[in-house]
């Protein structure tokens, strides 16, 4: 019987166990070195390897419609997936019309998983940010069942942060906005599946901001939770901003819950004052396209240096240097690749030819880049 | 005037002075020329780039994986060897070598990057990326600074002073060509200079844990584990695999000589480069460096599938324009960078395989023997061949 249902997932895991362990052995690393089986296995069929991580998408479906339709898109990982805790996130590479991969990451909105175990995003279809094709809107709108995409391992500690064996009844508070919804709602929903007889086994509130009834988000599945006795209240706010005097009515003593907020940055400024400099916060950000401003303002960080600098419109390069840091160079002039750097957010523009890009944790010859505004660097 | 009068420049008729000259307004024009030209492919990559450099990939793969079934099969070892040989020479040339410039960077595949991409070569990646990338292509035959004429142990220039050393020159290409993978790993240690004296043996231990590395495992794979592999075969297929290395060692040493060395390919002075002024003291200018790059290279002709297998270094004066535009783009834009030499009157050095290795062989024959750039050669131009590619 079990062997049944394994031979169901056949074609879309590698060969398990046994031929697994050896895929991943020292001696065929040795015999595909310099390149690596996954370099080979890939080329049989997308969905083997033996160490990345891809998955496929199983469906798509529709959670809000309207211009930023959000959808929920459920995903097969290869068994090389490790799982992951709820409210973790992780890195999706998408394979873009026009040859170009682009990476982005996003909350699992699906409850924690074991190793190789379905998980689903849940994401807002933003728009194209000046002709770049938007990630989100390809994986919402036009991803299909089917479509492989490149995945990392879970990270974020975002995270229910305490050990399974020693579980406490602590009452527990989430604060979201808008799609920030997703890695409170994975943890939500992992409380409810793992708790005893449906409940969460101690209080919790969930409090959520969206713009509007029809943008809500779980909508049903969030009624649901709200009607059954499972020690979870559920607050939905639609066409209002988060404010202090609120969430003190609505859980007095905030102050003193562990509470993970996740939303839009004006939102997380709100709760950040409301909370003050309480370690019971946890929040999320999520990263948004900074705004691109003329070419030397803003500030300009050397992220590994932990160093900043105001932006004087010169190259990375050179105001790296100026700052008094030796990043690694070699021609100085965008053709040898010795000076790539990973910019982690910030828009620059590329000197040889006038273009832009503000595509975060993206690898930039700092010698040819120079930031338009607010940029991050890992120099 | 062809490739074949290399008996014309015999010895010694030019110098630096002789090399068609071009005024700074020319320079920037020719620049600007080539900037848009690149401009014009950068705006055009997509999808079909993307698509034909993994199926480069896929058959490579495939060569390899049939080369290595091949060998439990004994009567097929020339077939075995063949396929490895054209594995192993996709792999480093089209592939590897492209891939290691960050022509394809800009597809964002892991694989296919410059920073990942490792080949199947004895030379780790990152320490070729420095010396070809970095010295080799941004000063590009500048006597003293590019490391790539010659090698530190060839004399391929009139200009390099000769020594009796010098009278074992087709000696050493000759080694060099055979062991050519070794002969690109040890590039890195600066042998020259550190016999010169001007680099010490402390400067090379960072390189050599990775160097030993790469080594180990590239052994380890074609002369202990493939041949274990094949249980009772093993002499047979270490050999089959040696000859699959040696086969691209030669195939890679001639198409890369053909690149900087045959006759009319010019050499540079650093003053010489020095052309505008900046910042911080003289320096070149763009439009010279792509003089430079032009001046400096030289193009095989041939059909679609010899420049997939030379890698399209049988383009190399559009590769030393376009270091990291896509190889299969630089046969599409060579009629236009011909025709752009042609009205700025710079040669367009090019030729048959077997003219420019004839033309590389007579040089390196006559550099073994002393005797400099005689001044005052009555030479006008450099000896390009202008003829129909």
């Amino acid at each position: 019987m079990y062997t049944e249902s394994a031979s169901v997932d056949e074609e879309d895991h590698p060969p398990m166990s046994i031929a697994a362990t050896l895929l991943r052995s020292r001696a065929v690393a040795a015999l595909t070195s310099p390149h690596g089986v996954d370099r080979y296995l890939e080329l049989v069929n997308p969905l083997w390897a033996a160490n990345e991580v891809r998955a496929r998408v199983v469906s798509v479906h529709r959670e809000t419609s309207g211009e930023h339709p959000v959808g929920t898109v459920v995903l097969q990982p290869t068994s090389t997936w490790r799982g992951h805790r709820a409210g973790q996130y992780v890195q999706v590479g998408v394979e873009l019309p026009g040859g170009r991969r682009v990476t982005r990451c996003f909350s699992i909105s699906s409850a924690a998983s074991m190793p190789g175990e379905q998980i689903t995003l849940t994401i807002r279809s933003n728009a194209a940010v000046r002709g770049e094709r938007s990630v989100s809107r390809f994986l919402v709108e036009e991803a299909g069942p089917g479509t492989i995409v490149h995945l990392g391992q879970a990270e974020g500690r975002f995270v229910l942060d305490e050990s399974p064996a020693t579980p406490t009844n602590n009452h527990l508070l989430f604060i979201t906005g808008g799609s920030g919804i997703t890695p409170a709602m994975s943890i939500l929903r992992t409380l409810l599946r793992d708790g005893y007889d449906g409940r969460a086994g101690r209080k919790v509130t969930f409090v959520h901001y969206a713009r509007s009834g029809e943008d809500q988000i779980f909508a049903e599945e969030l009624a649901r939770i709200a009607a059954d006795d499972n020690d979870v209240t559920v607050h939905l706010r639609h066409d209002s901003v988060f404010s202090e005097f609120e969430l003190r009515r609505l859980a007095p003593e905030y102050e003193r819950l562990d509470t993970w907020a996740c939303g839009p940055a004006p939102m997380m400024a709100l709760v950040r004052e409301s909370f003050g400099d309480s370690p019971r916060l946890r929040t999320e950000m999520f990263k948004l396209g900074g705004e691109a401003s003329g070419t030397a303002e803003g500030q300009v960080a050397f992220t590994s240096s932990a160093l900043e600098a105001p932006n004087t419109g010169a190259t990375l390069l050179e105001q790296a240097e100026a700052a008094g840091l030796t990043p690694e160079f070699g021609c100085r002039m965008g053709i040898c690749f010795s000076c790539t750097a990973r910019k982690t957010s910030g828009t620059v523009r590329n000197v040889l030819t006038g273009e832009e890009s503000d595509l975060p944790d993206e690898d930039v010859r700092v010698c040819v880049s120079t930031p338009v505004g607010d940029c991050a660097v890992d120099l | 005037m062809t490739t074949t009068a290399t008996s014309q420049t015999d010895g010694a008729t030019r110098r630096p002075s002789d090399k068609v000259h071009l005024t700074p307004e020319q320079l920037r024009a020719f620049g600007e020329e080539l900037d848009a030209i690149r401009q014009r492919i950068v705006d055009d990559l997509g999808e079909a780039d993307a698509a034909y450099i993994r199926k480069i990939l896929k058959i490579q793969r495939g060569f390899e994986v049939a080369g290595r079934a091949l060998f439990y099969l004994p009567p097929a070892w020339p077939l075995a060897v063949g396929a490895l040989s054209i594995s192993k020479i996709l792999d480093n040339m089209e592939i590897g070598h492209n891939v290691m410039h960050g022509q394809y960077d800009w597809m964002g595949d892991p694989g296919l990057s410059s920073r990942m991409f490792d080949w199947d070569t004895v030379c780790p990646s990152s320490q070729w990326k420095y010396s070809h990338n970095y010295i080799h292509h941004t000063f590009t035959n500048i006597l003293g600074k590019d490391r790539d004429i010659g090698y530190g142990i060839l004399r391929m220039d009139e200009d390099q002073a000769w020594k009796p050393y010098y009278l074992g020159n087709p000696v050493y290409a000759f080694l060099l060509m055979v062991l050519f993978e070794w002969g690109v790993a040890l590039h890195d240690l600066e042998v020259e200079n550190i016999v010169a004296g001007k680099r010490s043996l402390d400067d090379n231990l960072p390189l050599y844990p990775g160097l030993l590395r790469k080594i180990r495992n590239q052994a380890l794979k074609d002369y202990l584990l493939f041949p274990a592999l094949t249980g009772p075969l093993f002499p047979m297929t270490l050999a089959g695999n040696a000859v699959a290395n040696l086969v691209r060692n030669i195939w890679a040493f001639n198409i890369i000589f053909c690149g900087h060395f045959p006759a009319g390919v010019e050499t540079f002075t650093e003053e010489e480069c020095l052309d505008e002024e900046g910042p911080d003291g003289p320096r070149e200018s763009r439009g010279h460096w792509y003089y430079r790059q032009v001046l400096g290279s030289a193009n095989i002709t041939g059909g679609p599938l010899f420049h997939i297998m030379s890698g399209n270094l049988s383009h190399q004066i559009e590769h030393h324009l376009f270091p990291d535009l896509p190889a299969k783009r630089y046969p599409q834009i060579a009629p236009e960078i011909r025709d752009l030499c042609d009205r700025y009157g710079l040669p367009y050095n090019t030729g048959p395989l077997h003219k420019q290795v004839g033309s590389v062989v007579a040089k390196i024959c006559r550099l073994a023997l002393p005797g400099r750039r005689s001044r005052g050669g009555d030479q006008v131009a450099p000896s390009a061949e202008r003829e129909a590619a």
